[in-house]
């Protein structure tokens, strides 16, 4: 609403500058560049709000959910969120639940995402709520952007690199059988079709964001055919981008490297069990599950999550969790529906808040709350974004 | 050869391990996506990721670069869910390079929205115009543009709502030339059946889809007997599976007469490549100008969109003044093809509203006003419509 307000603000200064000499003004404000030079005004929308999907999942993640709609109306961010509690350990988890969240889905096709716990044992159900809903919406791709935050200094500093990893096939097949007693076999499903659809991503994404190297992981040394199809199908699809260069690596090499020279790797792409564990690893270097913002995507549907998805069911109630990583998601949700300006405002704030190092939570070694680190990061939202 | 070394081979040649090995074959089939002559049979799905589009942005020369610009403005005014990839051609290289670099960035998106390339003459023949080898390497073959009487330009015809189809791959456009004996240049126009057939075809679906009554097939087979012939032929086949719309042929020449007559009596119009380039411009003359039509080339995997009449303005370039309709129009219809149809019917309406009520008119419709005049114009008839209801999918 505010924003509309203030868009018209800014369309009757052009109005009002329709005189020559003005002209070189406005037509800086209209550039696309525009944001940059004048700060004071959010570009102009012809949107009012947007409506978003909100599963705030187990453990923290309810609490993070607060923490995000607490900065996001101190913000006046125009996003509406739609809440459903969908929940596998506090039964409240139906088919009917499932249903009601891909339908607000197919209105919104963007969600605010928490995680959604997994027992571990057996009930008769291989595929967990979250899988599902991860297959009904065919959320093939899922990134993980690692960057290390200035202020809050690890073993490696100044780290940019991104994860893509498949998540609708491989090893997270949900295909197990015990074919004779005491033998079971577990299906990892590697297909060309979704192997060329991720490498695809991940080349797209590259170009999107100006980045100069996709690295396949895989370990077509073992498994010669299924993750052979894998690296071939990332070759062929590297041919269309001539101007990224391709490589690839395996596994367990690629994690020695990444602990060691983690500097050398630019975007990375995966079948589903080595992002898994590779997202975890990447997140660590720089500051864990706390502050490492991720996505997922299909052709039509965003889900904005966390990198690292860990419930933290040991935190719940205590106040401890660190919001950040949430915090940036949604601040890349809101990049990703067009709100470039609310975005900065967020995610500027939050990196500030990191950077002037007072206020931490005990994952980043300081006694604070996340009340007290949500109101740290919303007294920093007042102050206009630095660009 | 001993017995016993023909055994051996024959073992080691043997089954169980063939078997296996075959199927690994199968498996890791050599690369597909690159099969013979070089040409993609794989097309990968477009570059389209939680809702949001990339489309490849090729700014031209000319007016191309700011007009694009502007659309880039717009769209990120409006919030649309598209971002754009930038892809320059230079066209004053003789390498092949840009080109190809374009063609390729256009197969991984999909879809393009172009300005005009420009074509120097003084080049070596061997440099092939960068639009046509964009065209045909993607195979484009349609060329659609619809021109209509747009209500606030003045023109001397009014009523005239016309889709021209136009074949464009074949055709006087086959850069097939050269001199057998000095003195005597030959050059090759190529009418191929199955391309008349598709051109057709395409035409009548078009027409039945958009609730048309009539397709007029134009042609010169009066004297290109068998070329012109062909496609006349193809047209009329095709024409037999449509009864529901009624079918006629017109020479060429007598076409462009009957269009500035009296261009009311027309309604779908198919041709090949050259009648269809000399035609459209006819039209676009007749509603206004080239500064206000908006074409779009289909293929069966990809679409690129560009102003109807393809015009580089470089003598406008830079200074402000070119119509910027054509290309937002143009921007239009590519948002219709990605299916985001509430956003074009928004800026359709606005660019609309703007010509007809506002009457902000650039230099070439006689206004005073300067292309970014009109652009802001639009925007603030956009911002005035209020919030956009984006109806779900």
């Amino acid at each position: 609403m505010m924003a509309a307000a203030l868009g018209r603000g800014l369309v009757t200064l052009v109005k009002g500058a329709g005189a020559p000499l003005w002209q070189p003004a406005c037509a800086r404000a209209l550039s696309l560049t525009a944001c940059r030079n004048v700060p004071e005004a959010p570009p102009a929308r012809a949107d009012s709000t947007f409506k978003v999907t909100m599963v705030p999942g187990d453990g923290v993640g309810p609490e993070l959910m607060t923490a995000v709609k607490e900065v996001f109306k101190a913000g006046d961010v125009p996003v509406e969120f739609e809440e459903f509690h969908l929940s596998e350990v506090q039964n409240m988890a139906s088919e009917a639940k499932l249903d009601d969240v891909l339908a607000s889905m197919k209105n919104n096709r963007v969600a605010l995402k928490g995680k959604i716990h997994t027992p571990m044992e057996f009930k008769g159900e291989l595929a967990s709520y979250e899988m599902r809903l991860r297959r009904k919406l065919d959320l093939f791709a899922n990134v993980v952007h690692v960057k290390s935050l200035p202020g809050y200094s690890t073993r490696h500093n100044n780290l940019d690199l991104v994860i893509i990893r498949e998540q609708t096939e491989g090893e997270y097949s949900s295909l197990e059988h015990e074919s004779v007693t005491g033998v079971i076999e577990c299906l990892k499903i590697i297909t060309r079709e979704k192997s060329r659809r991720i490498a695809k991503f991940a080349f797209d994404y590259a170009t999107k964001n100006g980045r100069n190297k996709v690295t396949a992981v895989h370990k077509a040394n073992i498994m010669k055919l299924g993750d052979g199809l894998f690296l071939q199908s990332c070759a062929e699809i590297a041919e269309l981008y001539p101007k990224i260069k391709y490589e690839n690596i395996i596994i367990d090499n690629c994690c020695m490297q990444l602990v060691q020279n983690p500097y050398q790797f630019d975007v990375l792409v995966m079948p589903n069990l080595y992002g898994n564990i590779i997202d975890n690893l990447a997140a660590g270097l720089v500051g864990g599950a706390g502050v490492v913002p991720g996505e997922s995507y299909s052709a039509e549907y965003a889900v904005f999550e966390t990198g690292a998805r860990h419930p933290f069911a040991q935190a719940m109630g205590r106040n401890i969790a660190n919001p950040t990583a949430m915090l940036l998601s949604a601040a890349n949700m809101l990049r990703h529906l067009n709100l470039e300006f609310h975005s900065n405002m967020v995610s500027e704030a939050v990196k500030r808040v990191i950077k002037q190092g007072k206020v931490k939570t005990r994952d980043l070694g300081g006694y604070a709350t996340t009340t007290d680190y949500v109101r740290a990061v919303v007294s920093n939202l007042r102050q206009r974004p630095t660009y | 050869m001993s017995p016993r070394t023909v055994l051996t081979v024959s073992r080691l040649l043997k089954p169980t391990w063939g078997g296996l090995m075959g199927n690994a074959m199968n498996v890791l089939r050599p690369a597909t996506i690159y099969g013979q002559r070089n040409k993609s049979i794989y097309t990968p799905p477009p570059a389209k990721y939680g809702g949001r589009h990339t489309v490849t942005l090729i700014p031209g020369d000319g007016i191309g670069p700011e007009l694009l610009n502007h659309v880039r403005e717009l769209f990120r005014f409006c919030c649309v869910p598209v971002d754009f990839e930038i892809v320059k051609v230079d066209s004053t290289m003789t390498s092949e390079d840009d080109i190809n670099n374009a063609i390729t960035a256009i197969k991984r998106n999909g879809v393009a929205l172009k300005g005009n390339i420009e074509t120097n003459h003084n080049l070596p023949p061997s440099v092939k115009s960068r639009n046509n080898l964009l065209r045909t390497n993607l195979d484009l073959y349609a060329n659609v543009m619809h021109c209509h009487t747009l209500p606030g330009v003045n023109t001397r015809h009014k009523g005239i709502d016309i889709i021209i189809i136009r074949e464009n791959t074949e055709g006087e456009y086959s850069s097939l030339e050269h001199e057998n004996v000095p003195g005597v240049v030959e050059c090759l126009k190529i009418i191929t059946r199955m391309k008349s057939l598709r051109i057709a075809e395409y035409a009548f679906k078009l027409a039945r889809q958009k609730g048309r009554r009539r397709v007029t097939a134009v042609h010169k087979a009066n004297i290109m007997k068998l070329g012109d012939g062909l496609f006349l032929q193809c047209c009329k086949e095709v024409a037999a599976g449509y009864p529901d719309i009624a079918f006629d042929s017109m020479i060429v020449d007598n076409t462009t007469m009957q269009l500035v007559s009296k261009p009311q009596q027309f309604d779908v119009m198919v041709m090949p490549n050259l009648y269809g380039n000399v035609v459209s411009n006819v039209c676009a003359g007749l509603v206004g100008g080239p500064g206000l039509v908006p074409g779009a080339n289909y293929g069966t995997d990809y679409a690129v969109f560009e102003t109807a009449t393809r015009n580089t303005g470089k003598s406008i370039a830079n200074k402000n003044i070119a119509n910027p309709t054509a290309t937002l129009l143009a921007g239009c219809l590519m948002l219709d093809h990605l299916k985001l149809h509430a956003y074009a019917s928004m800026i359709r309406k606005a660019v609309h509203t703007t010509l007809s009520e506002t009457r902000l008119h650039t230099a070439d419709l006689g206004g005073q006003g300067t292309t970014l005049e009109v652009v802001q114009s639009i925007m603030r008839e956009i911002e005035s419509k209020g919030p956009l209801t984006v109806e779900p999918m």
